[in-house]
């Protein structure tokens, strides 16, 4: 082909097809190039009949083709209508592997040898990657495939399914299911343990070696794919067996290698990263746009006003308002003085230091995950220990610290321009002090995500923060009398750094001086006793450690390391030690605290010799705690098995007070010494769960309690994060008939989670899945259901920093 | 929201989060306990005290009181099972009216005991109310002993097993003796197969609760494939192997079933006898305004 084409699009899913579409629409010469041999391939891998959803709801939709909520076979089948009507040229089976020229004269080879010219080219290929290729001679060959849809439809086949993780392990048992297909199933693992995957899946696999369904080969690797044979890499050698297929499930290759290949720069090295972009999706290299997920927008209805945005953009509509500017515009209909949405974005951008080097489409999007705020001089903007992650900045106005809970005149001010409730974000945590507007306010509260993101990908912003919060901390510790100028040489000399989970940060023994904050994360102090480490203490974030060694001179009496992965700010010990000398009070508070802690050890030290089984249950039992994720925890439920009947009264009642859907499991989870960790949310500091909710429908409640709202679109990625298997994708179940209706004449399944075949039969089927978990019952006066309802008073719902005390874990209960 | 909430659970959740660890029977220092024990006291001294004529009997003043008193509490006791099983919002405790249903459960002994005034038994409705709320006590008594007592072995059987988890050991262990069988020689295979057979819930309720399972057809079979001497790879072995562990299986299933059932047979007696005795109640408070 020797055309050149105004435009060639790269990817025809949501954000390719409707640039496509608007292209054809304006009567461009365009092209869409598409890998597979069907349109927007990652909603074509959805499963069957899975439901769309069309979030956020506010965002009006700009497209030449349509969208809404609904079955995935719907919404395919009306792009594929919608594209052949518009005469949208599409070339399928078309991979591209190699972007040359520059703006004006792009050429694009394919796989297959096809070469492309185009003026300008917009890359909408998402985050999906491609699947690794095989690593041997025959990877080409036409008998291997990457994905295995049904493995119903092989009958009497040698198949070969490649790869060590949970896809390959759950494709291998699939095709052996049925003795009936008469298949032999192979499955080759370069390794000699099946470490990458879950456990039930690797204890169904050997369970099917020793049935001789699957033979599973160890140590094994593919050396070469020949026609109706696979040659294999052996401990013991080379040797062929029979195969008419092979599965390869050994992962994919992100596409970022590609992108860069086309010379676009990211912004930061880190995996998260999107290309650097301008107002009109330009990346660093001229005449190449990338827009939709790989853009960092992975939500359908943003993707395909993007790609309508680009094309506008291209055809010279430089004036084009993205279409989110009514969403702006209700935002900022509250501030003060009725201004336009172009002033308040170039007021926030002009004062605010963190945004100083932001784009202005990032200033924008940036705007659409934040909530801007006016206060009145005195009004409270956060009080001392709410709950709360979101990063405040202040946009007009100054506002007012409290820095004594006992005095609310002791007041430490924020100038304009700064930022405050970087410590919440930080630690987790809950908010240190009170904050009131000292003066009219306007200010941005940016949600935890967006604030990361912020960090993430402005290193000014990132410098910033970590700047101003090391001071606040310093001073929040240290508590009052102190200003900025006392530690000014402190907050100089310190260094923040990251502590892996188990990492030691003290040595007990040794002679280092430094004074550590625990800025994130949580540590737990151990000390030697008769060779075996017993559990002192828990340091949650926000308190200081190490400073006895730097004040009287000795050697550290215990270890210190980290519960999770944490980060501390770490201090010299003679400037510490400089500060104290120079605010006596501040001397008189640090001895006081140390004196509490040596008594602390004192105290299990004594209990040692005379109760040392005591001691040994509560090093254990903490330590087992710790293991089981309480380090990150807020507030977590526990049930004592020493008073635990098994009634399953929790479980009821959790459904009960939740639309019919129990968030816990009480009988899985671990066990020691009879305290058992069911599954259900420890409502963590810093969530798993939220690190990658593409519609943000996780946020952390007024409670403290980490929520899933109705914008879930139920993609599940939440239930893969979470390392602690406590988020479920049920659909809504409908409502039961009351409990005297049940009690006195059998209707409706009774009280707690009804079967999943009631709730199948009765149920709605077009009810999407949604996350559901645990919301600590948000919002229900008395507290969680599950602790309400436990009849003998096993269930517990604990705060690490609360429990993991010697009085509490040894505490006689009956 | 950013802006200040008012009225959040913070209190009531630190209060919570705070607070000590106590079981049913310990609930805030015994509070029911003593106001239990105050209940018996006073109506005991009551009793002692106030002269009846011609002597104590239900229909004295005091005795209509005790029989008020005695009413209530047995009308608010069976109320338990409506409340475990209604999640309302408020700071209500399922514990807290565990133990209050545990001590004023046992009062109504006494108080009812005074109301009778000591009459003879004769054979009436007004004694069969009486004989019933005995065994409703008598059997709640029992619920205690086992609340207190066998939780911490159902914990320990169950090793950090769910019951599904149970039975999916159970399930693959079959289905590994089902091919590892079919070597074997036509009558030890009968075994095998007779075993996988067996109901694992058989016996009913006696062996349910005695844990006692005589005809077991996993010992059976163990029992007749000898033990190999030399070759300790052949396939009875393996078989025996198996059939050890589906009969370590069975016995874990079997000792949770065992448990579970003995922390929860007293209740087909309690509830049948608790509705029985409201019914009684009823004629007993009838016949005696009826009478009057």
């Amino acid at each position: 082909m020797s055309d050149l084409y105004k435009v060639a699009i790269v990817g025809s899913g949501p954000a390719g097809l409707s640039a496509a579409g608007h292209a054809a629409a304006l009567g461009l010469s365009h092209v869409l190039i598409e890998k597979t041999d069907h349109l927007s391939d990652t909603i074509y891998k959805y499963q069957k009949g899975k439901h769309v959803m069309a979030t956020p709801s506010n965002l009006v939709l700009r497209s030449d083709l349509d969208f809404d909520a609904g079955k995935r076979e719907v919404i395919l089948g009306t792009w594929d209508d919608q594209s052949a009507a518009q005469k949208i040229n599409v070339m399928f089976n078309s991979e591209v592997t190699k972007v040359e020229g520059q703006k004006g004269d792009f050429t694009i080879t394919t796989k297959k040898g096809d070469v492309v010219k185009a003026e300008t080219i917009v890359v909408g290929i998402g985050t999906q990657g491609n699947p690794n290729m095989l690593r041997c001679p025959g990877a080409e060959h036409d008998m291997i495939q990457y994905q295995l849809d049904d493995p119903g439809e092989y009958f009497d086949e040698h198949i070969t399914v490649i790869g060590s993780g949970d896809a390959g392990i759950e494709n291998a048992l699939g095709l052996a299911a049925d003795d009936a297909q008469r298949n032999v199933v192979t499955i080759l693992n370069r390794r000699d343990s099946f470490a990458r995957a879950k456990a039930a899946n690797v204890s169904l696999l050997e369970e099917a070696e020793q049935d001789g369904r699957i033979d599973v080969r160890r140590e094994t690797s593919p050396a070469a794919v020949k026609d109706g044979e696979l040659v294999l890499e052996t401990r013991d050698g080379e040797e062929t067996i029979k195969c008419d297929r092979i599965i390869a499930r050994t992962g994919s290759q992100p596409p970022r290698k590609f992108v860069e290949s086309m010379g676009i720069e990211f912004t930061s090295e880190d995996r998260s990263a999107f290309p650097k972009l301008t107002p009109a999706f330009e990346s660093t290299t001229p005449g190449i746009h990338v827009i939709g997920a790989l853009a960092g927008y992975p939500l359908i209805k943003h993707c395909m006003n993007q790609g309508y945005d680009v094309i506008e953009f291209l055809n010279g509509n430089l004036d084009l308002k993205p279409a989110d500017e009514p969403i702006l515009q209700e935002k900022f209909a509250n501030l003060p003085g009725n201004h336009s949405v172009e002033h308040w974005l170039d007021v926030f951008g002009g004062n605010v230091s963190v945004f100083q080097g932001l784009s202005s489409l990032q200033l924008r999007e940036l705007m659409l995950d934040s909530t801007v705020h006016s206060y009145d001089a005195g009004d409270a903007i956060f009080r001392r220990s709410e709950p709360g992650s979101s990063l405040f900045t202040i946009a007009q106005g100054s506002v007012a610290v409290e820095i004594n809970p006992n005095d609310p005149s002791m007041t430490v001010p924020i100038e304009e321009g700064s930022i405050f409730g970087e410590v919440g974000l930080i630690s987790g945590r809950r908010r240190g002090s009170t904050i009131r507007a000292a003066e009219p306010v306007v200010a941005i509260e940016l949600a935890r995500n967006a604030a990361l993101k912020l960090i993430a990908t402005s290193p000014e912003a990132a410098e910033a923060v970590n700047r101003i919060a090391v001071e606040r901390q310093l001073l929040q510790m240290f508590g009052s009398g102190l200003t900025p100028q006392d530690i000014a040489p402190l907050v100089d000399a310190s260094e923040v750094m990251e502590v892996r989970a188990g990492q030691v940060l003290i040595q007990e023994g040794d002679d280092d001086k430094e004074v550590y904050i625990i800025r994130r994360g949580s540590m737990i102090v151990e000390k030697a006793i008769g060779e075996r480490p017993v559990f002192l203490s828990y340091l949650p974030a926000g308190s200081y450690v190490g400073e006895m060694a730097a004040i009287d001179g000795s050697s550290r009496t215990a270890t210190v390391k980290a519960a999770i992965k944490s980060e501390a700010i770490r201090l010299p010990g003679d400037k510490f030690v400089e500060l104290l000398d120079r605010n006596p009070a501040l001397r008189q508070k640090a001895l006081k605290e140390m004196d509490g802690r040596r008594k602390t050890n004192a105290f299990i030290e004594s209990r040692k010799d005379d109760f040392s089984g005591v001691v040994d249950l509560y090093s254990e039992t903490a330590q087992f705690l710790v293991d089981e994720g309480l380090g990150e925890a807020t507030d977590v439920l526990l049930i004592d098995e020493k008073l635990c009947i098994g009634c399953d009264n929790c479980e009821k009642a959790c459904a009960d007070a939740h639309e019919g859907l129990s968030r816990l499991d009480r009988e899985a989870g671990r066990t020691y010494a009879h305290l058992h960790v069911p599954t259900s949310c420890r409502h963590c500091e810093h969530p798993h769960c939220m690190a990658d909710c593409p519609p943000n429908a996780i946020k952390r409640g007024p409670d403290g309690e980490v929520v899933i709202d109705d914008t879930c679109i139920g993609c599940g990625n939440c239930q893969r994060n979470c390392p602690y298997g406590v988020i479920r994708m049920d659909p809504k179940p409908p409502k039961k008939p009351g409990l005297l209706s049940w009690l006195f004449f059998g209707s409706g399944p009774g009280p707690g989670e009804a079967s999943y075949a009631w709730r199948k039969e009765n149920g709605d089927p077009e009810q999407p899945k949604q996350a559901i978990k645990c919301d600590m019952c948000s919002g229900i006066d008395g507290g969680p259901a599950c602790v309400r309802a436990c009849p003998t008073g096993a269930a517990i719902r604990v705060s690490p920093d609360k429990f993991l005390t010697f009085t509490k874990l040894t505490e006689d209960v009956e | 929201m950013a802006t200040v909430q008012k009225n959040t659970r913070f209190k009531a959740d630190e209060r919570r989060r705070n607070a000590d660890h106590v079981s049913f029977l310990k609930h805030k220092k015994f509070r029911y306990l003593w106001i239990a024990l105050l209940l018996c006291v006073v109506t005991g001294v009551g009793y002692a005290m106030i002269d009846q004529d011609p002597r104590p009997n239900g229909g004295s003043w005091y005795g209509y009181t005790l029989g008020t008193i005695g009413l209530f509490l047995i009308v608010w006791l069976s109320l338990l099972g409506v409340r475990k099983r209604k999640m309302t919002t408020g700071a209500w405790s399922l514990k807290a009216w565990t133990s209050a249903h545990v001590y004023l459960g046992l009062a109504v002994i006494v108080v009812g005991t005074l109301h009778t005034g000591f009459h003879a038994i004769s054979w009436n409705v007004h004694w069969l109310a009486y004989f019933l709320m005995v065994i409703v006590i008598v059997t709640g008594i029992y619920g205690v002993i086992v609340y207190a007592t066998l939780p911490g072995p159902l914990s320990s059987n169950r090793n950090e097993m769910t019951r599904a988890q149970m039975l999916e050991a159970l399930t693959a262990l079959d289905r590994q003796l089902e091919s590892a069988a079919q070597p074997l020689d036509r009558q030890q295979s009968d075994l095998v197969i007779a075993a996988l057979g067996q109901d694992v819930f058989y016996g009913g309720a006696f062996a349910r609760l005695t844990g006692a399972y005589p005809l077991c057809k996993t010992k059976k079979a163990l029992r007749s494939i000898p033990e190999e001497h030399g070759a300790s790879d052949g396939p009875e072995e393996r078989v025996r192997t198996l059939l050890t562990k589906r009969a370590d299986q069975l016995g874990q299933i079997r000792r949770h079933l065992r448990i579970r059932a003995l922390l929860e047979v007293w209740l087909f007696i309690h509830i049948p006898a608790t509705i029985a005795l409201l019914a009684a109640l009823l004629a007993h408070v009838v016949s005696v305004f009826y009478y009057w």
